[in-house]
Order: structure tokens, then C-alpha cells, then sequence
């Protein structure tokens, strides 16, 4: 049988470094960490627009470090052995990597957009086939940030892992099986619930912003 | 867009997040979403839900060759072919389903036309296509049954149902949808279990499906 208990990952238990690559990547993301115009946003919000608007590779490490043992670990608790589980983490963090175009923090956090990137491709390969997703809704190429906005579904983000922790172990343990797909529709509707309101406010809110760019964009 | 007066329940936008569906389930979920962004932002809030489980598991090392092979691919040329976008009134994901072509559909008598986009054990679904003021036929009632208008509008005992409008039922509900006067509806329509309803018997059903 699988446990569901929660753990809280470290960052030591990740794949091996050369001791060069270390101390570049600690000198580089201390340059990220101290970049100017971001450093409101959380480190993996940063390196995600830095993968997304610079290509910038070391960015990409960060978030691969961050990521890619913590999908891993979800797979194999949704029962995927290690090689199945690596393969998936595999073609997900490319998919990060190649999809960075339309990651928009306004309506995303990093963490909820690399879940749904590793579920989909999970699903794909249980089923064999593609899922169906929603369209994709375009990204401006220039676009100004607000970062009101990106820090207000920061600090709800925040708010909502507080609320899994102060959870019963009982009601925590069905939020997580809720997500890792193994509760039917019906089981959901009748044993869980998270409080999503502001979240989706603040989606909403990103959303109608993007619509209103996209629409100044047609009309130039 | 704003006029989507029936979304899909939240408990079904999680557990399509959390891939606990059927293609065919998945399929009305993504097509009405793609309609609604009032619907596209509650799965985005489900997602964070996601996001956050994801966040506080625990973790297990991946393999250095792995993690090489994803920095070596990094500038490898990609060749993944651009989604297809909404045409007509079929939005992106059925287009998707159709290869970018028109439906074939396949006629059922009275006017009412279908064309299957996806069968297997889990459930089917397809786009129905229904004439002013005839009525949607059942397409095979067991479980969940999610129906999706594309085109004009039904009604029936659980109201009007127009453009992105979703109208979920179980096998406790009786419902009799008819399409509305005016221009045929379409619908693109999902339900669980094995396909009841194919080409060969339709004649024998014929009396239950009220067409």
C-alpha cells in the first residue's frame, strides 16, 4: 500500500552536482535573488520569467532542482515505479522549458502550472493518447507586469498551503489523494473542499487583464 | 461569453484537474472551458490546489543521466505541432478531436445527425446535431451524462440551455431536452459506460430515444 503522509522536502535530496556547477549556480542565483525589479516575486515565480523572457538556462537548473524530485515523488505515490515516474518528470520539465512562452504569473503560480503540465502528460501515457485540454489562450509578446497582481496570488498561494498544514491529518490525506487522481468525482464531491474563492478572484482578475491586452493587441 | 448561465460543478473541475475522469468527460470539461473564463479561473484555483500538494511532497532524486539528457535537449530543435485553434462554432479541443476537419456526420432519422469523436469502456462522447424544435435523443443513460451547446439551444426540466451552457444529469434525472425553434442545435455531449448507442441498433431503440 502507498502512505500519504506529508513530508517536507529539502532541497539536499536532489540529483548530484558537480562542485563547479555548485558554486555557479549559487553565484548565479544570488544574482537572480538580487535582481532588481522582481524580487517581490518568490524565487521559482523569478526564475520561471527568467526562463520564459531571457531563455536563461541556469534559471532553468533552479527550477529543474526544484521541481523535478518533487514530481518524481508525486508520481510514485500515485503508483508510477521509478523509471515510469522519471520519464514523465523528463518530458514535463522539457515541456517547462518550451512552453515558457505562455506562462503568465498574473493567473499561474510556477508550482500550479508545472502540476498540470506533469498530469497531463501522466494521463497522456496511461491513456496512450492526448488529453483533451482547454484552448490555450495567447500570450502578448510585450506585456507590463503587474506585479500587484502577481504578488496579491502569491500571498493567497501562501495562504492556502497554511490552510493544508492546519488541516487534520484525515482531511489533509484526502486533499492529497483528491489531487493525485485517485478519488472519483463522486468521492470529491462529498469529502473534500478547500476554501478557492479568493484564488479564483484573483485569477479572474489576471484573466480579465490578459483579455483586455489581447484586445488592444487586435486593435493595432 | 457572459451570457454562460450553467457551468460545470466544481467537485467535476477538480477532478478533471486531478485526471480522475474519462477522455470523453474531459473532453466537454476542456471544450467548455475554453468557452468560460469564469470556469477556465476556478480550474486555475484547483490547480494551485494542485500546485500546493505538489509542493509539500516529499521528494526523490532523480538520475544524473536524466537530468543531463533534459539539459542536452534544451536546444534541440522541437518539432511539436501547434494546437489547433477553435473553428466555427467547434471549439479547440473537439477541433483537435476532428483533425482539423469537419465532422462526418452519421444521420439517425427525423433530422438528428451524430458524429462520434470518442468510444471506449469508460464512456463516449459526441456532437450531436438536432433540428429546431425536435428532440436531443438519449444517448445512452448510465451515470454521468455532460451535454454541451455549440449552436442554438435546448430546454427541458432543468432549464434553457443556450450557447456554453452545460447541462449535467445522472441516471436520477428524467430529462427530455428539445431543441429550440430556430436555427438545429448542436451539442457536444459525453457520457460514462460502453457505447449503447452505435449505427446498428439504432431501430431497436428507436421507441426509447423518442426520435
Amino acid at each position: 500500500m502507498m502512505t500519504f503522509e506529508l513530508d517536507y522536502a529539502s532541497d539536499e535530496e536532489q540529483a548530484e552536482h558537480t562542485p563547479l556547477e555548485r558554486v555557479l549556480r549559487t553565484n548565479r542565483a544570488a544574482r537572480h535573488v538580487t535582481s532588481e525589479p522582481t524580487k517581490e516575486y518568490s524565487l521559482e515565480t523569478q526564475w520561471m520569467i527568467a526562463v520564459r523572457d531571457q531563455r536563461d538556462k541556469d534559471a532553468y537548473l533552479q527550477l529543474f532542482d526544484h521541481f523535478a524530485p518533487r514530481l518524481k515523488g508525486y508520481l510514485m505515490k500515485s503508483g508510477m515505479s521509478d523509471a515510469q515516474a522519471e520519464d514523465i518528470v523528463q518530458d514535463a520539465m522539457l515541456s517547462v522549458w518550451r512552453k515558457a512562452h505562455l506562462f503568465d504569473p498574473h493567473r499561474a503560480a510556477v508550482s500550479s502550472w508545472v502540476y498540470q503540465i506533469a498530469k497531463n502528460r501522466q494521463i497522456d501515457v496511461i491513456r496512450k493518447e492526448r488529453r483533451p485540454v482547454p484552448e490555450e489562450l495567447r500570450q502578448p509578446e510585450e506585456t507590463d507586469e503587474d506585479a500587484s497582481q502577481i504578488v496579491g496570488l502569491e500571498q493567497e498561494l501562501g495562504k492556502l498551503r497554511d490552510a493544508l498544514q492546519t488541516l487534520s491529518p484525515d482531511q489533509r490525506q484526502m486533499i492529497e489523494h483528491a489531487y493525485l487522481g485517485e478519488l472519483s468525482h463522486k468521492d470529491i464531491q462529498e469529502k473534500t473542499g478547500l476554501p478557492l474563492g479568493t484564488i479564483k478572484s484573483r485569477i479572474r482578475l489576471g484573466l480579465t487583464r490578459l483579455r483586455h491586452e489581447l484586445k488592444g493587441l487586435n486593435r493595432s | 461569453m457572459t451570457s454562460i448561465a450553467h457551468h460545470i460543478p466544481d467537485h467535476l473541475l477538480q477532478a478533471y484537474v486531478a485526471g480522475s475522469l474519462n477522455y470523453s468527460m474531459d473532453m466537454v470539461i476542456a471544450a467548455h472551458v475554453s468557452m468560460c473564463d469564469e470556469c477556465r479561473s476556478r480550474l486555475a484555483a484547483h490547480e494551485c490546489a494542485g500546485g500546493a500538494v505538489l509542493e509539500e511532497t516529499r521528494s526523490v532524486g532523480v538520475s544524473g543521466s536524466m537530468r543531463a539528457n533534459v539539459l542536452e535537449a534544451l536546444d534541440a530543435p522541437c518539432s511539436t505541432r501547434a494546437p489547433r485553434r477553435a473553428s466555427g462554432v467547434f471549439p479547440a479541443p473537439v477541433m483537435e478531436a476532428l483533425s482539423g476537419q469537419p465532422p462526418k456526420w452519421q444521420k439517425m432519422g427525423a433530422g438528428v445527425r451524430q458524429s462520434v469523436l470518442h468510444a471506449d469502456k469508460a464512456g463516449s462522447v459526441r456532437l450531436l446535431y438536432i433540428p429546431g424544435g425536435q428532440a436531443v435523443p438519449d444517448h445512452g443513460h448510465h451515470g454521468l451524462e455532460l451535454t454541451l451547446v455549440l449552436q442554438g439551444a435546448f430546454a427541458d426540466e432543468g432549464g434553457r440551455f443556450g450557447v456554453g451552457d452545460v447541462e449535467v444529469a445522472d441516471d436520477s434525472v428524467e430529462h427530455t431536452p428539445i431543441a429550440e425553434m430556430g436555427p438545429a442545435c448542436i451539442c457536444l455531449a459525453a457520457t460514462e459506460g460502453s457505447l449503447k448507442f452505435n449505427a446498428l441498433i439504432p431501430r431497436l431503440l428507436q421507441p426509447f430515444l423518442r426520435i
